[in-house]
């Protein structure tokens, strides 16, 4: 009986598997040459408190391309992903060795403002979070803050954003109501259209479709699609399908230590460390 | 009002009523009500030719009008025909009188009263300094023939009003007769209809609404009441509001969560709790005493020993009252900023915003209704505080209002009325309280009014913010 189950969970895997070579065989193709280094990690560690959640990660995210982070809940991929931004200095109690660099230069510069790295990083969270304002108001906030009064720029990248997030269409006419009047995907549009208004150089995605139905999700991968032609993202999933469907690198991570780091197919294909492989298949996690 | 008795062993003998009878005429019984067992009542008469007269001084009057009486010219019976129109204009002429004399005294001699002070203080600084004041003095000397002009024009005005006289029969026949400068209003109640009993009613409405306090409080209206009420009120919320949320922004976003900040909340808290009376007594010695105190020294010091500011007014009220209420602002304001999801907070630092700029431009408004829910509350609770007043500014009759024509137009310095006050001080320190007793009532009415209605204004805007931030989200 015992058997006979086990036998049955295994076929069921099996096919998953499948299904998820057959997506990779249609979702992308891998990249020919390897793209100079964007975002460099560097033996990088964190600590929350004296828990250290990041263990000597390093490792070269690509420009123009889409890494994925993928791995089981807490094995620190949220984690890497909000110290791009610095989002966790927020955390109080928080504290890391080793360097993380954008184009060559560290994000803990004490020459930086951590205000002016955060406008070139755009950030998607895993709950839309539109802010009580109008649609309009959410996507040009990033260059109200940044100072930008000009109403004709303003518009502009308004509307640029709008379009580029797929949402212009829906909500041309409304503009000036309030976000929360929107549906759950529109809400994560619109948050993606926020992030990338002030044309970021890197965009972040922690688990931007969790919450969304398959519908809604479609249309935000597709849209990672389309942004990639012009930014550098980073998306966060749990969701090992997502990832292969719209990644071209692929940083596979447990308990707080990078396992693997490849382009996306060889990841999913033949990746090299049996700890992938067993993850991939869904043997645990 | 017959009372079914079943069983009378049961009960015990029901004492008979008592009837509370309106006198009137305080002047010839010393009191204005008197108590009557119902069982010695005899017969019951509602004479058509009883008038009441509403009188300046001591309470209305209730009688029989005899006649009017001219001081120049023939007196009119009450049989006669016109004897009615007759008094009627007599009483608007009155009106009009005590109106013009009300302007002379109170506007054009105060102007001048206030012009003299202002000469006299100068005078005290040239006389230090040893320089000529003989250009004081000729101005003085005009001002002071100015006042002689408005005076005697004011007393002339003021024998005019006691040059006609009404005589009057009283129920116990007695006859007296008083100037027709003292009647305010008359009435024949036998002989109102419906409607004209509504038309005494909201004309009453309006008097106790529109109109200054006369006789001890007991007569007239309420107005500079419900005006120092309403104006401390505002004023308490414009101190309250930006040192209440600026203390919980401060404690909930910047202040390092630790025992500092832990003791602090406590402090706060534990405000809340003190007895009014003792914001009062700190209202007194800081901001009178103190902080007034050294106003006047470095400011007013030429009109010393008399205190413009280093005495009770509605500014030092408006402070102590905002002192006490400014802890519910304070635990309201946090408790709405903590509300607000981190992350939204956390979208607008993405954003690359800075923590200021994410505070005033998402956390605040987000937080909006939930600061504005507990300015509601403060403003119920300061508006119908009364004990701490007593001793920051707040008095029984105050001359001016704290707003009024003369520069600078608002007089953060003076004494107020408040309706809170009014009620105490009808309810238990006035000489009839029997005749404030429906004073007492419509001003506590009046004041739960006013408290809801500055409520509903503030849940109104609460409404509408909500309205313009929230649309049901999905």
């Amino acid at each position: 009986m015992e058997k006979t189950l086990e036998k049955d969970e295994k076929a069921g895997l099996k096919h998953a598997a499948d299904d998820l070579t057959e997506d990779l065989e249609t979702a992308f193709d891998e990249p020919s040459v390897p793209p100079a280094p964007f975002i460099c990690v560097e033996n990088y560690n964190f600590f929350y408190g004296s828990a250290q959640t990041l263990h000597d990660v390093t490792f070269d995210m690509p420009e123009r391309q889409v890494t994925a982070i993928i791995g089981p809940s807490g094995c620190g991929k949220s984690t890497l992903l909000r110290n791009i931004n610095r989002m966790n200095d927020l955390v109080d109690g928080t504290s890391h060795t080793g360097d993380i660099k954008i184009r060559n230069q560290s994000i803990y510069d004490p020459n930086f403002e951590v205000t002016e790295i955060r406008k070139r990083i755009g950030m998607v969270f895993q709950k839309s979070n539109p802010f009580p304002k109008s649609i309009y108001e959410n996507v040009v906030y990033s260059l109200r803050v940044a100072g930008q009064k000009n109403k004709s720029l303003l518009d502009e990248a308004a509307e640029a954003s709008l379009k580029a997030a797929a949402l212009w269409d829906e909500v041309k006419d409304r503009l000036d109501e309030s976000a929360l009047g929107l549906s759950g995907g529109q809400m994560q549009r619109l948050c993606i259209a926020r992030a990338i208004a002030n044309r970021p150089e890197i965009l972040l995605m922690d688990e931007p479709c969790s919450a969304l139905d398959p519908i809604a999700t479609a249309k935000i991968e597709e849209l990672i699609y389309e942004l990639k032609k012009e930014f550098t993202i980073v998306i966060v999933t749990h969701n090992m399908q997502q990832a292969a469907r719209v990644s071209d690198w692929t940083a596979f991570f447990y308990m707080g230590k990078l396992i693997e780091f490849d382009t996306t197919k060889r990841i999913f294909m033949s990746p090299s460390v049996k700890q992938t492989e067993d993850y991939i298949t869904g043997r645990f996690g | 009002m017959a009372r079914v008795v079943e069983s009378p062993a049961e009960t015990e003998p029901v004492p008979p009523r008592e009837l509370q009878l309106f006198l009137g005429n305080k002047d010839a019984y010393g009191l204005s009500f008197k108590y009557l067992d119902e069982t010695a009542v005899v017969s019951r008469q509602y004479p058509k030719t009883i008038f009441r007269m509403e009188r300046l001084e001591y309470g209305d009057a209730v009688g029989f009008p005899v006649r009017l009486e001219y001081g120049d010219g023939p007196a009119i019976p009450a049989e006669a025909a016109d004897f009615e129109t007759k008094l009627r204009s007599e009483v608007l002429e009155v009106a009009a009188r005590w109106k013009r004399i009300k302007h002379l005294e109170k506007k054009k001699i105060g102007r001048i009263n206030l012009e003299m002070e202002k000469i006299r203080i100068r005078e005290k600084i040239m006389k230090k300094r040893d320089t000529d004041i003989s250009r004081l003095a000729a101005r003085r000397d005009r001002l002071q023939k100015d006042y002689e002009a408005l005076a005697s024009e004011s007393a002339g005005l003021r024998r005019l009003q006691q040059a006609n006289q009404i005589a009057y029969r009283l129920a116990s026949g007695q006859e007296r007769r008083i100037p027709t400068g003292n009647i305010v209003d008359f009435y024949y109640p036998n002989r109102l209809g419906f409607t004209d009993r509504l038309g005494i009613f909201f004309h009453k409405i309006r008097i106790f609404l529109m109109e200054e306090p006369r006789e001890a409080n007991t007569e007239g209206g309420v107005f500079p009441a419900i005006f120092g009420t309403f104006v401390m009120t505002v004023m308490m919320s414009i101190a309250v509001t930006p040192f209440g949320v600026l203390a919980a922004i401060y404690l909930r976003e910047y202040a390092r969560q630790g025992f500092m900040v832990r003791s602090v909340r406590i402090a706060v808290n534990n405000l809340a709790g003190v007895p009014s009376i003792v914001f009062g007594v700190f209202g007194l010695g800081f901001f009178v005493y103190f902080v007034g105190g050294t106003i006047d020294q470095l400011f007013f010091h030429d009109s010393l020993p008399t205190p413009t500011f280093g005495t009770g007014g509605i500014l030092w009220a408006a402070l102590t009252l905002a002192l006490l209420t400014v802890p519910v602002v304070i635990v309201a304001t946090e408790e709405a900023l903590a509300a607000v999801p981190r992350g939204m907070r956390e979208g607008s630092l993405a954003c690359g915003a800075s923590k200021w700029q994410t505070i005033k431009n998402i956390v605040l408004p987000a937080a909006a209704p939930g600061i504005l829910t507990g300015l509601i509350l403060a403003m119920a609770r300061g508006a119908s505080e009364v004990a701490p007043l007593m001793l920051v500014g707040v008095v029984k009759l105050a001359p001016n209002l704290p707003l009024d024509g003369i520069f600078p137009f608002v007089h953060l310095e003076r004494k107020f009325m408040h309706l809170g006050f009014h009620i105490y001080d009808l309810g238990f320190q006035s000489p009839d309280s029997e005749a404030a007793k429906p004073m007492v009532f419509a001003t506590t009415l009046l004041l739960i009014g006013l408290v809801v209605l500055l409520n509903l204004g503030a849940i109104m805007i609460r409404q509408r913010i909500r309205k313009k931030y929230f649309v049901g989200a999905f």
